[in-house]
């Protein structure tokens, strides 16, 4: 029987405590001890300077102060992988609108797969592809096609909902050719992520090589772009990920600026967010109430001083009004290690991706409303 | 009948680059499905009208030796029937596979392959089994901070090359009606180099340039019904045309950075050239008709990622003049264009 936790409690999978009365008592006093003390000690372990943090604790814990912790649970191991496939790092997770669930992971090789609501394997989609070098992110549009970003072979594949290729951009470098040194207009160089407005244009984040954000129409025809490396305003320093809302506004992860970077549809610069520490990936919710999740990923340096100020994920208002915070680093289950995608096609059920722990969770938020 | 007449309207109207009307049908090579085409390098048809692409999927591996890497695979030879259906994969795991340039099928419908990757022209029977091999592939490339000494190719442009079939990074292959074998090699070198039939080496033209017989990046090449050799000499924005041994006759000039040429069978023959757009640009992409004299008949086509649009287009299969196979290296695929 599949398992929930929240607050120290075990819940059954339709949302009954599991236990006796002493031993739900003995759990929630436990978990309240253990939450304290992370509170009330952070850091405890790397000796900083009396009373505060560390430099690189300083810069990497977000700058928010007295965030709501939003109460969360979480579904264990709810991939079904077939006996001779693994996850490896678990770069990028989408959902179609059928609630299917798609995972492109580094293994031997970088792999893209396809698995139903319930978690149960479907198939592989583009098996060995010429593009399929080292994965990144994996989107889904509107129309359900699937949208993979290959940091390693510098292209972003469309595949149909049926799984076949139906547009590439981007060129994988020839072998033995350096890639194009310049910011070409068809050339990417590491690109990160993919986002669409409600017009079907395109905006790739590119990424660790460029410093840019790239605007085609629905046909890949380039448009326009914005970015160049630097921390001023509209300038990017590791567009990480990318995410559009219903007016076409585009939010940016500007990950070793430690900022959201907010632009409008012919990406002219409109806000910055810089409370929420390094957003390695954010998500905008459908419906007519728009969220923003970010997330502050426990560096993949596995520096283990940082690992009690970073690991949380906001959600925010589109205006960048923080409405509360969940989770935390680590490697167990419920925590986070190294987020690296989020999906929030459903507001309150979140599929978080991680580098490090090589894993996919489904997140629950608001669960006193009944978690399945 | 109808196209002369068409053709004949149009130099009339003295518009040298009308546009020609064209569709383009989807899918003329659907894959099983767990099989993808990556960068089309080549496409060429035979007398069935079976459809055989040369395509670029990586995948290939590295064998770490005592000093040097051993590299293998990265294309694939696919069969697909006149409908567009699978037929085979044809050399899986061929010693010469490993980044697809050119793939031509000559008058026996034996299938030939150009491979710029292994510096090789494979030969391939109709029935799937190596006829012959020209070139040969480098042995292996030096691991990093190994000793030096391993058996690579290539490096420097080295112009007109060593005589024989030394290949640096070849582009295409062509055959006369006698089945001379003509090479354009290519990427590192600068030269059309000549075989007889059974693969003796005759001769070799061209140096690296840009005046008559010389060369910037022959990327292509088709031999008339006569014998001559039309070259495209993409950095020259030019075709040459030579005859059957090598001596330069004319250059069309007007029709952009031939990236890809085919000549038509038949006793009207038409000279077909993409000036496809660079992989960095959405600029030009048009496919011209031309008579073999160089009149410009009309042009069709602009790049783009959108059907009936080309990305790159590397390849063009004429064997029927008014229904063309593309092969495209930006758009991963190939289209089968009618002229109308």
């Amino acid at each position: 029987m599949a398992k929930i936790q929240r607050e120290g409690f075990d819940y059954d999978i339709e949302g009954r405590v599991s236990g006796n009365r002493e031993e739900r008592e003995m759990k929630r006093t436990v978990y309240l001890l253990a939450a304290t003390l992370a509170l009330a000690s952070p850091g405890v372990a790397q000796t900083p300077a009396a009373g505060g943090l560390t430099p690189a604790q300083m810069a990497a814990k977000a700058k928010a102060q007295n965030v709501p912790e939003l109460p969360f649970a979480w579904y264990p191991s709810f991939l079904k992988m077939p006996p001779n496939i693994y996850l490896g790092e678990g770069i990028g997770v989408a959902t179609n609108s059928k609630g299917h669930i798609f995972v492109y992971t580094r293994s031997q090789a970088t792999r893209l797969f396809e698995f139903d609501a319930k978690g149960n394997y479907l198939r592989e989609i583009g098996e060995g592809l010429y593009g399929f070098a080292f994965a990144h992110a994996v989107r889904v549009d509107p129309q359900d096609n699937i949208w993979a970003v290959d940091e390693g072979s510098n292209m972003v594949i469309k595949f149909t909902p049926e799984g076949r290729v139906a547009m590439v951009i981007g060129r994988r470098p020839e072998p033995g050719e350096p890639a194009p040194s310049n910011a070409e207009p068809y050339i990417l160089s590491r690109p990160t992520d993919v986002a669409w407005d409600a017009a079907g244009n395109i905006f790739i984040s590119d990424g660790y090589g460029n410093s840019r954000v790239v605007k085609y129409d629905k046909n890949g025809k380039f448009i326009a772009t914005v970015g160049s490396r630097g921390s001023g305003q509209g300038q990017l320093n590791l567009p990480h990920t990318i995410a559009a809302d219903a007016n076409g506004n585009i939010y940016v992860g500007d990950r070793s600026n430690s900022r959201i970077q907010v632009f409008d549809n012919d990406l002219k610069f409109k806000a910055i967010y810089d409370q929420v520490g390094a957003p390695w990936a954010v998500c905008i919710t459908p419906g007519p109430h728009q969220y923003l999740y970010s997330s502050n990923s426990f560096p993949d340096n596995n520096n283990s001083q940082l690992e009690s100020v970073t690991g949380e994920i906001y959600k925010m208002e589109l205006d960048g009004t923080i409405i509360g915070k969940f989770g935390h680093s680590g490697k167990k289950l419920g925590e986070f290690a190294t987020v690296h995608e989020i999906d929030c096609r459903n507001e309150n059920e979140l599929l978080v991706s991680e580098i490090t722990a090589w894993r996919v969770q489904k997140i629950t938020l608001n669960p006193t409303k009944g978690a399945k | 009948m109808m196209r002369r007449i068409a053709a004949g309207a149009l130099l009339l109207a003295g518009t040298l680059s009308a546009q020609i009307a064209f569709d383009a049908a989807p899918d003329p090579a659907k894959l099983p499905e767990r099989l993808h085409l990556g960068e089309v390098a080549g496409v060429a048809t035979n007398s069935k009208g079976n459809l055989f692409v040369y395509t670029r999927v990586g995948g290939g591996n590295g064998t770490w030796g005592a000093s040097r890497i051993f590299t293998h695979g990265g294309s694939k030879l696919y069969e697909f029937d006149k409908t567009g259906k699978f037929v085979r994969e044809i050399g899986d795991g061929v010693y010469g596979f490993n980044f697809a340039a050119a793939a031509r099928v000559d008058a026996q419908d034996n299938i030939w392959v150009v491979d710029r990757g292994s510096n090789m022209v494979i030969k391939f029977a109709p029935d799937g089994r190596i006829a012959m091999t020209l070139g040969r592939k480098p042995e292996s490339v030096n691991a990093p901070g190994g000793p030096t000494g391993g058996g690579g190719r290539g490096g420097p442009n080295t112009g007109a090359g060593v005589p024989g079939d030394n290949f640096n990074k070849p582009s295409d292959v062509a055959f006369d009606a006698a089945g001379n074998i003509f090479v354009s090699d290519g990427f590192g070198n600068a030269r059309i180099a000549k075989f007889d039939k059974d693969g003796r080496f005759l001769k070799s033209w061209g140096t690296r340039g840009s005046g008559p017989g010389q060369f910037d990046l022959p990327l292509s090449l088709a031999v008339d019904a006569k014998g001559s050799v039309y070259v495209a000499d993409r950095g020259n924005k030019r075709i040459q045309v030579f005859d059957n041994e090598g001596a330069f006759q004319r250059q069309i000039s007007n029709v952009g950075a031939p990236w890809a040429i085919c000549i038509s069978p038949g006793a009207h023959q038409f000279l077909y050239s993409s000036n496809s757009n660079d992989p960095t640009t959405m600029d030009g992409g048009e496919i011209y008709r031309l008579e073999l004299d160089g009149t410009v008949l009309g042009k069709f086509g602009a790049a783009g990622k959108a059907a009936e649009e080309f990305g790159t287009v590397n390849a063009i299969d004429c064997r029927t003049p008014n229904e063309l196979t593309v092969g495209e290296v930006g758009n991963w695929r190939v289209q089968r264009v009618r002229l109308k």
